[in-house]
């Protein structure tokens, strides 16, 4: 085993599958609802408040044989933009990876226009990210471009 | 050449300057003649989910002109939508009885929505407070027309230019075309900054002012609009700016000779009548060019022209 940190261990190691590490404690949960864990049938760790030499206190998710692809994983940069995302298999780190903010965004918000047509009809959302920093998205339907951030109920 | 051929025109950005000038260029051809039965075979499904006169009689006047079956409504009271029936049904409906469908709603996004359902092409006849893409197409027809290119002019925006979309959808396109911008409003009806980011991407320049006087002799165009009293919280706000975004022929003198006022009507005060018997007034013109511009549409996207 190499360097899977003791921090993470104390919510205990997995075999195979990803552990999202450095998401702010208040996020934790919206976090597992954006990777649609909430209806994963294996194993999901998660931990709050646990110490962070970096931001005090953090939340860590691990889930067991599970691989995602970075555009799913990058959706999560919209709650928790410092995320490192470590793959482990067979115990082992093989692969660390960041989160960044993605072009498009589908499906996991809702539009604050509420004459947009999105709001009207079951239509699934689609946003065009037009400035990361600050995050400023535009809806693909009403074109009206927003700094808050809503999440689909 | 530009093929817009099944390219639905939802949003201005959706077409690029050269979509723009194919256009116009056709437009120009059914101005000269614009009783052709290139359209016989076709039905156009008119569908105006809110009312509207000059947009409506305009396209089923242009699609008349040109041969084609109308159907539709002008009144959604009528229709299976007032029984509840959903967008995404009456689109699906509808694209199988028609070559094309012109649509109208009061809801942002319906347009971009109803193109995704329809396997028909659909033109944005207005959505909401977002896009009226046909409006500003025949805006630059007729700056255009006026002024024999659309290079380099100096276009000046008056009355309410944050919740204006014909003012927002013409600062995009002209944008294209190397314009210089002035722009007149109450303080508190200014260019949306995220409007304003595309002239500054183009690396063009603007100009702001609370009086159209002021920007009456640099301008080749004046633009208006209506200042509506409804956008101002405080009723005294209104009263103080109401008669700084409004003309009549004394406002116009020293003007240039080329300089010609647009608006995309209905006017209430903005526009003294007296400013009609000018060489300057070019409204009533400008609606007339809807048909042509609308025909050169409608051709152009059922791949007839």
């Amino acid at each position: 085993m190499t360097t899977i940190n003791k921090r993470e261990l104390i919510v205990s190691a997995i075999e195979n599958g990803t552990v999202i590490d450095h998401i702010p404690v208040n996020t934790v949960l919206m976090v597992l609802n954006i990777l649609g864990l909430n209806n994963y049938e294996d194993e999901v760790l998660i931990g709050i408040n646990l110490d962070s030499k970096k931001y005090g206190k953090k939340g860590i998710i691990k889930v067991r044989g599970k691989y995602f692809q970075q555009h799913d994983l990058n959706k999560i940069a919209l709650v928790a933009p410092d995320a490192t995302l470590i793959v482990i298999k067979n115990y082992e780190v093989v692969e660390k990876k960041s989160v960044q903010i993605p072009d498009k965004i589908d499906e996991i918000l809702k539009c604050i226009n509420p004459n947009c047509i999105t709001n009207k009809e079951a239509i699934k959302t689609k946003f065009t990210v037009i400035g990361k920093d600050p995050l400023k998205i535009q809806c693909h339907y009403c074109e009206k471009s927003m700094t808050n951030i809503r999440f689909a109920e | 050449m530009a093929n817009l051929k099944n390219k639905n025109l939802i949003s201005i950005s959706d077409y690029n300057k050269q979509d723009y000038l194919e256009i116009l260029k056709l437009a120009a051809e059914f101005e000269e003649n614009p009783r052709q039965e290139i359209l016989k075979d076709k039905v156009v499904a008119s569908i105006f989910f809110e009312p509207s006169t000059r947009t409506r009689l305009s396209f089923e006047s242009a699609a008349s002109m040109l041969g084609a079956k109308v159907i539709g409504f002008a009144n959604p009271a009528a229709t299976s939508q007032a029984k509840g029936e959903s967008l995404h049904d009456t689109i699906k409906m509808l694209s199988s009885y028609s070559d094309i469908i012109v649509m109208r709603h009061s809801i942002e996004g319906a347009a971009r929505y109803a193109a995704e359902v329809s396997t028909v092409p659909l033109i944005n006849a207005g959505d909401g407070s977002n896009q009226h893409p046909t409006q500003c197409m025949l805006d630059l027809y007729s700056i255009l027309k006026t002024q024999g290119t659309l290079e380099n002019l100096q276009i000046t925006l008056v009355g309410d230019l944050k919740y204006g979309r014909t003012v927002h959808s013409l600062v995009e396109a002209m944008c294209h075309f190397n314009a210089t911008f002035h722009l007149v409003s109450p303080t508190a009806l200014k260019l949306p900054s995220a409007v304003k980011m595309h002239i500054k991407r183009a690396k063009l320049k603007y100009y702001q002012y609370t009086n159209i006087s002021d920007a009456v002799s640099v301008s080749d165009i004046i633009y208006m609009t209506r200042v509506q009293r409804e956008r101002f919280s405080d009723p005294l706000d209104y009263e103080k700016v109401k008669d700084s975004c409004i003309i009549d022929a004394s406002t116009l003198e020293g003007c240039q000779e080329n300089m010609r006022v647009l608006h995309p009507l209905p006017r209430l005060n903005e526009i003294a009548v007296d400013v009609d018997k000018t060489p300057y007034a070019y409204y009533f013109q400008q609606a007339r060019n809807g048909v042509y511009v609308r025909q050169a549409l409608m051709s152009a996207i059922l791949g007839l022209r």
